[in-house]
């Protein structure tokens, strides 16, 4: 077929357009704070400021993994940010909307997430991600866009390590560190096992944890027989899990998430050589959900880490459950709380940060960043919070262990 | 040229020996490597093999399917994944319905057949509404055409299901009958293994005896080689063709429900990753060739199973299954640079 003459013409006026409109989107901070900001705050700050007119709601995003087989995972965070805005009523006459993204549990998810939350100039900050994969290209977006990034669950320890921090990434989560050393003693002093082996998913939440575990479990005087990975997506576990039988390990550690971890456990219980092996797991699959994938009969006895729900202080179980419930029904997850103590970190931010002019407000982006890092001692749900540098807020976070019992968690250490 | 070798001896023979004993060095290197290392007992091989004859089984009957609709319209199916997944998932919810009634323990062989039954008529069903749907209307379309539209309609039905059904990942109930092992010539094979590589192998051989035996065998194949000359013998090429789709989503169905006993999920994503795995051995086998299908399931199978074990635990890599799909399709580009048309296949050059 010849293409008509016209044709070049017109892809040459389409690509040109989209140079054009490309340019456009990177321009309006600086002609922005150059022709109507009245504060000087705003042209001296290296991102600029986020405006919120006369009666305009003050806009946050969510950035989590609220469709597919790890929902209950992001869409309980997603509650958790809801109940909080809820909560906390208007900044300075203005209500707090959010915008909701998905991340879909993969660097993808988050990289497209990331860049249509940060393209909405309006957006103050954004409370994500959900999954640590996610969480590596989001925070490096937001942060070259200087919009503020704090995660209610992100655990890999990389995110907050010194050397790939990005300035903008803050989280309420544990750290890994802490989750796979205490998975580790819970092993070997309580269960009193001496040989491990760990299956990872090559993410790097799976993959560091199950390291820190093995490094904290050897260095404990136990054994680790076998270090296996699988991919995302796979449904044929065998071949990863006949190689860490050959030796028999007395226990086997997977911190995946729910469809990997569901086959794992399934498949698990009928390979030769871990007839007499325990099973454990981590954060990502407490839930029901995976308690689904698994098949309750061989989900039975597993045990997992995650966050120590029994918080103490009343507000939790007086006011946030309840509040929770009425909403949503059961929590489907662990990371609400630290969805909601992010959220209201990130309000209190806003509040110190912002500059009323008349009826508008205006947000200047490294001062609310500054603000979040400067948090200390902040008496939230989950402890008393202080940001270190690197962005870890919740460096006392304690881990609990739960075991599948008759197909629902019941929490057994500490 | 003076010093021109002889035709025999071209620059692309010399490279592609040398490549060739290069690769088996690295192979020979890394074998014997593992097996001096003994981290793996004989049984432990012995199960690493039986794992990758079952999946290589599921492989190969999803591959008829690819290989049976190339070998007739020069197309590439891409939404059989989804035909595939679209059985397996349904089959869930009567599986469940039946075990939640106790009927799934009291008779595990009848409850089989009739999961079989329902998956291979779901996937047939859609695999028929695809031809209709997708495909018919493009028959006289460059074949690029129905290339795009396949991935349209593998999008479309991973989304209708996932809708219909839901996004989580469902286990698939246990049938006590299939839970534990025989033991076979000192092979340790597990129930649910023994009758998707038993199954698998009867349906194989059924088809290829229909094929090969039977008129309408006989008319698919007339029609595979010029559908208009078949036309003018007096064959019905559209009536053909539908019955080319419908056994290629009847074995679908099958694999479906044997793919979930094995592997114990279902999800409206499961038919994505064995369909690709699967067409990947319908190319390695030489696609348009059904025993070629078949063996090329069985090989990528056997690669996924035992291939990351056995050649990289000798070079000391770290979590090797996590590179198996590395290895699969090494193996497929280097089978199809010494045979471009794959194992089985015809060598002269044709373009998709």
């Amino acid at each position: 077929m010849r293409k008509p003459r016209w044709f070049s013409f017109v892809a040459l006026l389409f690509v040109l357009s989209l140079v054009a409109a490309a340019c456009a989107d990177d321009e309006p901070s600086s002609t922005d704070s150059g022709g109507d900001s009245p504060t000087a705050a705003c042209d001296e700050d290296e991102f600029g400021c986020v405006e919120v007119a006369a009666g305009d709601a003050i806009q946050l995003g969510t950035l989590l993994v609220i469709v597919g087989e790890n929902s209950a995972l992001g869409l309980d965070s997603q509650y958790g940010v809801q109940i909080a805005v809820d909560m906390y009523g208007d900044i300075e006459g203005h209500s707090v909307e959010l915008v909701n993204e998905d991340e879909g549990c993969t660097p993808e998810g988050g990289t497209t997430g990331a860049r249509s939350l940060v393209s909405n100039e309006s957006i103050a900050a954004v409370i994500g991600t959900s999954c640590s994969s996610a969480g590596e290209p989001a925070a490096q977006i937001t942060s070259d866009a200087g919009v503020v990034l704090i995660s209610p669950s992100n655990t890999a320890p990389s995110l907050t390590d010194p050397a790939t921090h990005q300035p903008f990434y803050l989280r309420t989560a544990h750290n890994d560190k802490i989750q796979g050393a205490a998975m580790a003693q819970f092993v070997g002093e309580d269960l009193g096992l001496k040989t491990a082996a760990t299956i990872h998913d090559g993410s790097p939440y799976a993959e560091q944890l199950q390291q820190v575990f093995a490094d904290t479990f050897t260095s404990e005087g136990g054994e680790i027989t076998g270090q296996e990975a699988i991919l995302v997506g796979d449904t044929d576990m065998k071949p990863a899990l006949t190689s860490v039988a050959a030796a028999k390990p007395e226990f086997l550690y997977f911190p995946v998430f729910v469809a990997e971890g569901g086959a794992l456990a399934a498949q698990g219980r009928e390979t030769a050589g871990l007839e007499d092996t325990k099973f454990g797991g981590a954060d990502g699959m407490l839930t029901p959900d995976w308690v689904e994938a698994a098949g309750a009969d061989n989900a039975e006895g597993t045990y997992l880490s995650g966050p120590d729900l029994a918080f103490g202080g009343g507000f939790y179980e007086d006011e946030f459950l309840p509040a929770y419930e009425e909403a949503y029904g059961d929590p489907t997850a662990v990371f609400h709380a630290h969805a909601f103590d992010a959220t209201t970190m990130v309000l209190n931010a806003i509040k110190e940060a912002a500059i009323v002019d008349g009826d508008s407000l205006f947000i200047p982006r490294t001062a609310l960043r500054d603000a979040m890092f400067a948090t200390s001692d902040y008496a939230g749900i989950t402890g008393t919070l202080t940001c270190d540098e690197n962005g870890d807020c919740n460096p006392g976070a304690t881990i609990s262990v739960s075991q599948v019992v008759d197909g629902a968690f019941e929490r057994i250490w500490p | 040229m003076r010093f021109a070798l002889p035709e025999r001896w071209s620059v692309q023979r010399i490279v592609k020996i040398l490549l060739g004993a290069l690769l088996l060095f690295v192979v020979f290197k890394g074998v014997s490597a593992t097996i001096a290392d003994g981290k793996f007992t004989a049984a432990a091989w012995k199960s690493l093999i039986t794992t990758g004859l079952a999946l290589g089984s599921l492989y190969a009957l999803i591959a008829m399917g690819y290989t049976l609709v190339y070998g007739i319209l020069f197309i590439i199916n891409f939404a059989h994944g989804e035909v595939f997944m679209s059985g397996a998932f349904t089959a869930f919810f009567v599986a469940r319905t039946l075990n939640n009634s106790g009927f799934l323990n009291d008779q595990p062989i009848i409850s089989i057949a009739i999961l079989l039954l329902v998956s291979m008529l779901v996937s047939t069903t859609i695999a028929i509404l695809l031809e209709r749907i997708a495909y018919r209307p493009l028959r006289g379309a460059p074949r690029l055409v129905p290339l795009i539209t396949a991935i349209g309609a593998s999008l479309f039905l991973q989304n209708t299901f996932r809708g219909l059904y839901g996004a989580k990942v469902r286990a698939y109930p246990e049938i006590d009958i299939l839970s534990g092992t025989v033991n076979i010539f000192s092979f340790v094979v597990g129930k649910d293994q023994l009758l998707v590589i038993a199954g698998a192998a009867l349906l194989v051989v059924a088809l290829y005896l229909f094929i090969e035996r039977t008129k309408t065998g006989r008319a698919m194949r007339a029609v595979g080689e010029d559908k208009e000359i078949s036309a003018l013998m007096g064959i019905d090429v559209d009536k053909v063709i539908v019955t080319t789709f419908a056994i290629g989503g009847m074995l679908a169905g099958a694999a479906g429900v044997l793919w979930a006993i094995n592997f114990k999920q279902v999800d409206f994503y499961m038919g994505f990753l064995p369909g690709i795995k699967a067409f990947t051995a319908a190319v390695l086998g030489g696609i348009g060739n059904v025993v070629g299908a078949a063996l090329g399931g069985l090989i990528l199978g056997l690669l996924e199973g035992v291939a990351p074990a056995l050649l990289l635990t000798g070079y000391d890599v770290p979590s090797p299954n996590q590179l198996k799909d590395v290895i699969s399709f090494s193996v497929l580009v280097f089978v199809l640079i010494f045979k471009p048309g794959g194992i089985l296949g015809s060598d002269e050059p044709d373009k998709v």
